[in-house]
């Protein structure tokens, strides 16, 4: 399943050795820390910025900016299809 | 960056939704390839949303539903070794094989794990030096590098314990034999975010052109879809069908160089076999001669009889965007998400399990 919400980097961990110790980005997922691997993102996050995630690694990293962007219109388009989904026959059903 | 540009002055689904019912002149038929929009769009309702002159069919983009009974055995025929341990994504457990599934195999007293990234598989293969962890690859291009990138990992730090069973799988070969289908009339792809992501947009210039074919790179969010869907319908519309990437947030026309690069040194192309499409040539990876000891099937000497698909089941009529769902015999009587036959009814990507879900029998 590919999940497209954005999750913000909250620390960078490990990278003192690229074998026994690659760097990871730590998010936190419903109040749990989770590494993220970062060996195929298409740049390393810094401290702050959003990454898209699939099976445990970043495949894409997103500026602040961006991510704030894409969050609240996701935001915005929940809080549409919930009124919606409340009417009766309305557009959400 | 014309979709993105809509995208963001609209903002919300109404207008889309309108403006796709204005720009509608002719019956359409559009693939959804991902299994991830298949689901989202019923969750959100957005068939309903649709004008009737709107087809949506769904594509093959189901990781579980393509992966052929044989594969299965082969994952079966592993968990029932001594001493191994099967890692595996969730939703391939309840697949059935010949006769049961992981899950049973697991009731029988295989140890079958579920884990969330390859990564999670190789960290048990060290935390259990004393059993074989063996992972079913199972996914496409966005999940092939992950899987890439685990036996990196693994070969760096020494872990022998630790091997799959490929039956990773590339999009743009499927789509191909596809689309050469005369009898599959479609005039458009919904082409799927994430494996876009990785490839990029441009990958699916050569079946646009060659099929004269309407494309649409699209997130997964409703309003991501309907951006999609509306890009597709302008296209046909104006006979000037090409590749359009609404998801530029994610997907690049290049792609993830980085990823590619990682598929590129663990595996190598090769005819794959895809559940009800059949073998189609350099679809999908297989190690490298240089990563074969992370080969299950050549390390623990497994080797399956073809197998024949469940009986009456209709996956690969509905994978090609031939049927649908309820034109299955099986569908909703011997065939519902608690008692599933074939795997479009397991996952939760699945058309059958979406339609079971979303729209009753």
């Amino acid at each position: 399943m590919c999940l497209a919400i954005p999750m913000q980097v909250v620390a960078l961990e490990g990278g003192s050795d690229e074998m026994l110790d690659p760097q990871v980005a730590l998010v936190a997922n419903e109040g749990v820390l989770t590494a993220i691997r970062l060996e195929m993102a298409d740049r390393i996050p810094a401290v702050g910025e959003y990454v898209i995630i699939h099976a445990g690694f970043a495949i894409r990293t997103l500026t602040t900016e961006e991510a704030e962007y894409n969050l609240s219109l996701m935001r915005r388009m929940a809080e549409m299809v919930e009124r919606d989904d409340q009417q009766p026959g309305g557009v959400g059903r | 960056m014309k979709c993105v540009d809509e995208f963001r002055s609209r903002e919300i689904t109404a207008p889309l939704v309108a403006e796709i019912a204005r720009s509608v002149q002719r019956p359409m038929r559009i693939m959804e390839v991902c299994g991830t929009h298949t689901m989202s769009i019923f969750r959100h309702g957005i068939r309903s949303l649709l004008p009737k002159e709107i087809s949506l069919l769904s594509g093959p983009g189901c990781p579980v539903c393509v992966t052929p009974v044989s594969h299965i055995d082969a994952f079966l025929a592993a968990a029932d070794l001594d001493q191994v341990t099967i890692a595996t994504f969730g939703d391939l457990i309840r697949v059935p094989g010949t006769g049961r599934s992981l899950a049973g195999a697991r009731a029988q007293g295989a140890r079958v794990e579920i884990v969330y990234s390859p990564m999670d598989a190789l960290t048990l293969a060290q935390r259990e030096p004393e059993r074989t962890v063996v992972f079913p690859a199972i996914g496409f291009e966005t999940t092939a590098p992950a899987i890439g990138a685990t036996i990196l990992a693994a070969e760096r730090q020494g872990i022998g314990n630790f091997l799959i069973i490929g039956a990773n799988k590339t999009m743009p070969q499927a789509l191909e034999a596809l689309m050469g289908d005369p009898e599959l009339k479609v005039d458009g792809l919904l082409c799927p975010g994430h494996v876009s992501a990785i490839i990029g947009a441009a990958a699916y210039r050569p079946v646009a052109e060659r099929y004269r074919l309407a494309c649409a790179v699209a997130g997964f969010e409703p309003a991501d879809i309907l951006a999609g869907l509306l890009s597709l319908i302008r296209q046909i519309n104006k006979g000037r069908p090409g590749v359009e990437n609404c998801y530029t947030r994610a997907v690049s026309e290049e792609g993830n160089l980085r990823a590619q690069h990682l598929i590129d040194q663990v595996f190598e192309p090769a005819d794959s076999a895809w559940r009800g499409l059949g073998i189609i040539p350099g679809s999908g990876l297989v190690l490298r001669e240089k990563y074969r000891f992370f080969d299950g099937m050549e390390q623990l000497g497994i080797a399956v009889p073809t197998a024949r698909e469940p009986k009456g089941c209709r996956c690969g009529e509905i994978l090609k965007g031939r049927m649908l769902p309820p034109e299955c015999p099986l569908y909703g009587t011997a065939c519902t998400p608690l008692q599933p036959v074939g795997p479009c009814m397991v996952s939760n990507e699945g058309t059958c399990a979406a339609y079971y879900r979303y729209s009753g029998v």
